[in-house]
């Protein structure tokens, strides 16, 4: 639950959760960012969950921080429902020219690149939030075989698609961006979507993913 | 009659759509965005008698060199802004901020550039034509959203011109920017990730704006900020306004169209009040922060929002 609530700035309260970053502590910030949404406090203009922090933004005409701080406080956890678990299923295609580090991963964590993939496809991933950039996923958690720090020196271009790990995390780059992740794949599914206004992205907060694998000539059938 | 629309002779360093901003999608990677001088923008529309959140240009450095094809529109520029108007038998007037002046078909309006000052705003009676994504017309060109497909405007572009009101009243504002002393600032959520002295030069020593400044952040140059617990913090979300230390020691100040995580601890927020001023420092000049409360930069914000009206009511 909420360990304190503190100002970002004169706009934003700052509620931290704590420290550690795991799927319980997560999905408590998921369960108040959920309530948040469904119950509006009037002046909200923005609510951005993380691992384990939320931040909750306001307008100053309309209200201020300690009036905010009292109204999040009263939140009723016991009243939040919990929600059937919504689960994405996303395909990822390996062939060379997407898994731009799977030989160099294979050479640092010393075991087979199939191993590294039959390992990152048997696990279903919580999405802790989504953001950086418009869309883009942070999944976890990997299998502790195939965890590596990300690259000394981020490409200047990752494709869009891509599908990258670090540490215990995995991510979907939603443009072609700079970055730093190791790629293992990508995936022709069209992740964030700016003309469909009522559900833009295909993987919210909280949500659960399981990739599967596909060949070329179904990547490129996908990508029409 | 045709469709009214200024053709782009010259785009300008950084020109698109703007208006309030886009609020709500921060926690899918999608930041405010909106006007980057709040106040400049709303005072460019009241001139022309819209309604506030109405969609302007915004530009950056160098505006755009426009032509007004068929129609006639009020127009207004705020900021400190050097242009002059064309018309169409080539006589040159010089142009003067906050003060309105209608274009003809033909006429030409050539924003040379901002003085002192980063952005400037063009504003005409009615509107441009934008596309609304989640409430406004902002462009965002990191997340391709907004008017322009979500790109800033290049040459030989069309920006068109919604139904004018026919509204020609001309009306002037005498206006003058404030001149900054200080960024006020409140302690950020890691202030203590920082030593003593890390902490006294944030605060008495002066800081560079550089040219890796722009609508997404800005960088600072100056002394480096040493940190003794930790250069990265697991990732959590970013407001506008934050100031960032990442491991070189560095500031970086995050603008309207951040990234919405972030993993650098934050030193300091920016007030509300002071984000104009902010946003108006040029590369090169220097900035010097100060804290104070909360409750301070409530007030400030309190008197901020008050001037703003009154600059407002003025022009009625």
């Amino acid at each position: 639950m909420i360990k304190n609530i503190s100002n970002l700035g004169d706009a934003s309260a700052y509620c931290d959760f704590g420290n550690e970053v795991n799927e319980e502590i997560n999905s408590n910030v998921i369960s108040y960012f959920k309530h948040l949404k469904k119950n509006k406090i009037n002046g909200i203009t923005n609510i951005t969950p993380s691992y384990n922090k939320l931040i909750i933004s306001f307008d100053l005409e309309v209200i201020n921080f300690e009036k905010l701080k009292d109204k999040i406080k009263k939140i009723n956890l016991e009243s939040i429902e919990k929600e059937e678990k919504k689960i994405v299923k996303v395909p990822i295609c390996i062939d060379g020219e997407f898994s731009l580090d799977l030989k160099r991963l294979s050479n640092k964590l010393k075991i087979t690149e199939k191993q590294i993939i039959n390992s990152f496809l048997s696990k279903e991933y919580f999405c802790y939030m989504t953001g950086f950039i418009a869309g883009m996923p942070f999944l976890g958690n990997i299998d502790s075989n195939i965890r590596l720090y990300r690259l000394e020196t981020p490409r200047v271009k990752v494709p869009k698609g891509s599908i990258g790990i670090t540490e215990q995390f995995c991510n979907i780059y939603t443009f072609e961006s700079p970055g730093g992740w190791n790629i293992i794949g990508n995936t022709p599914m069209k992740i964030f979507d700016k003309f469909n206004e009522s559900n833009p992205v295909k993987i919210n907060p909280g949500d659960n993913v399981i990739f599967y694998q596909i060949n070329k000539n179904e990547f490129l059938k996908l990508n029409e | 009659m045709s469709e009214s629309y200024f053709e782009i002779l010259r785009p300008g360093i950084n020109s698109t759509l703007q208006d309030l901003g886009r609020s709500n999608m921060n926690h899918i990677g999608i930041p405010f965005s909106g006007a980057m001088d709040t106040r400049s923008y709303l005072i460019s529309n009241q001139l022309v008698s819209n309604n506030l959140n109405e969609v302007s240009l915004e530009f950056a450095y160098q505006g755009p060199h426009l032509k007004l094809k068929y129609g006639k529109t009020l127009c207004s520029i705020t900021g400190n802004v050097t242009f002059r108007i064309i018309r169409k038998n080539n006589d040159i007037e010089e142009g003067n901020c906050y003060q309105t002046f209608v274009l003809e078909s033909d006429d030409q309006i050539d924003i040379i550039s901002t003085n002192k000052s980063v952005y400037g705003y063009f504003s005409i009676n009615g509107g441009f034509v934008g596309d609304n994504f989640w409430g406004s017309c902002s462009t965002n060109t990191r997340a391709k959203i907004g008017s322009n497909d979500g790109k800033k405007f290049s040459i030989n572009e069309k920006i068109l011109l919604k139904q004018n009101k026919s509204i020609f009243n001309n009306k002037k504002l005498d206006y003058l920017n404030s001149k900054i002393e200080y960024i006020r600032v409140l302690k950020g959520t890691n202030y203590n990730y920082f030593s003593d002295e890390a902490k006294k030069k944030f605060l008495e020593n002066e800081f560079v704006v550089t040219k890796l400044t722009d609508r997404m952040g800005m960088r600072l140059e100056g002394p480096k900020i040493k940190n003794i617990v930790n250069t990265n913090i697991k990732s959590e979300g970013l407001i506008k306004g934050v100031i960032q230390v990442p491991a070189d020691g560095n500031l970086i100040i995050m603008l309207s169209d951040h990234g919405t995580i972030g993993g650098y601890p934050k030193i300091g927020v920016v007030i509300s009040a002071d984000y104009d001023k902010l946003a108006q420092s040029t590369p090169g000049s220097k900035i010097k922060f100060k804290s104070i409360s909360l409750l301070e930069a409530e007030n400030l914000y309190k008197l901020y929002s008050l001037e703003t009206q009154n600059i407002l009511n003025q022009i009625k």
